[in-house]
């Protein structure tokens, strides 16, 4: 009886470990994984893009990214106390004007923010498109987003194409990795 | 025995009092050591991020409007998640995060009692005393046979 009583113990410590080095293990893998995805992409591969759903910051709301298959999607990860996003939104805005018709979405994600900041920083820089509200930050990791602003462009097929612009994004990036969707 | 007693129980009458007094009128020196600056994932008292400063007056307009140190924490829960708070709330899942350090202590305490007793049992006890021997072990029986003739010759 000891002895069962001790192989009991002993399985039920070994799992204890095997439960901490996985769950260390996923959280290393997390951040990898988005940090590598912005390798391939730079590289000129085609990965899949992460998918996410949220709450729209105007609270009208949820939103996927699986709901925007067939268009051509500028993700950009954003947050009100950010400076360069001050100077990078009015530009997403009128990228977003002119291109609608054509099948392009402008998607913001505010995270790491208060929502009624957000909320203020949108009716000061008059914002139209949407804009989602990751609370949690649940989707920074997937993304490997290390700061603020930084954005994606997801084709059609929901593939992550371009480059992962890591900063501002300016006039040039927008009009080029934007066509390159369109043609992918 | 009876004065510690006292002591004691007027001790824990005044920090009783004092949690009150901070939950009721907390000051943002407290819940700066409570709350984790979501972007570099330190305590706000610690953190210089801009979402940190932000949080500070947050959290100083809210003491400010009369709120309790409780409402101010669910608050900035609603905005960041439950991970803003530096300790996990004392329900559901994040009960855990409380349990299993204390389980993991009173597991080591009884793994150490276990051992010790095992350990003071296997132990050899000290070899029974022999009145006739002057705790000395017992002679070997041919050798005491052989004491016992010599002994007999002698007296004859």
């Amino acid at each position: 009886m000891a002895r069962r009583s001790k192989l009991v113990l002993q399985a039920a410590a070994v799992s204890v470990v095997a439960l901490l080095i996985g769950l260390l293990a996923w959280q290393v893998f997390r951040t990898d994984q988005g940090r590598a995805l912005g390798a391939k992409v730079n590289k000129g591969e085609r990965p899949l893009a992460p998918q996410f759903m949220l709450d729209r910051l105007d609270g009208k709301g949820k939103l996927s990214l699986a709901s925007l298959r067939g268009k051509v999607v500028v993700l950009n990860f954003w947050a009100s106390w950010c400076e360069p996003c001050k100077a990078e939104s009015p530009r997403l805005e009128s990228f977003w004007q002119r291109n609608r018709h054509r099948g392009v979405v402008v998607l913001g994600i505010d995270a790491q923010d208060f929502d009624f900041d957000a909320n203020r920083f949108v009716d000061r820089y008059k914002l139209s498109y949407p804009i989602l509200r990751d609370k949690h930050g649940s989707t920074l990791g997937h993304y490997g987003i290390s700061g603020f602003p930084e954005t994606w462009f997801v084709d059609r097929r929901g593939r992550l194409v371009g480059k992962h612009i890591e900063g501002p994004v300016s006039q040039a990036d927008l009009e080029r990795y934007v066509q390159m969707a369109m043609q992918s | 025995m009876i004065r510690v007693a006292v002591i004691l129980s007027l001790l824990a009458l005044l920090a009783a009092g004092a949690a009150r007094a901070s939950e009721a009128h907390p000051t943002l020196a407290e819940i700066e050591k409570e709350v984790i600056c979501p972007v570099c994932h330190e305590t706000l008292d610690l953190s210089t991020s801009p979402i940190a400063d932000r949080m500070r007056a947050y959290i100083q307009q809210r003491i400010a409007a009369g709120d309790t140190k409780s409402e101010i924490k669910q608050k900035l829960v609603a905005q960041f998640g439950e991970s803003v708070l530096a300790a996990p709330p004392k329900h559901g899942f994040n009960l855990l995060a409380w349990l299993l350090p204390l389980a993991g202590v009173v597991a080591g305490v009884v793994t150490l009692a276990v051992l010790a007793r095992r350990w003071s049992r296997a132990r050899p006890g000290p070899v029974p005393a022999d009145a006739s021997a002057n705790g000395r072990p017992p002679l070997d029986p041919e050798l005491e046979r052989r004491l016992d003739e010599e002994l007999a010759r002698f007296d004859a």
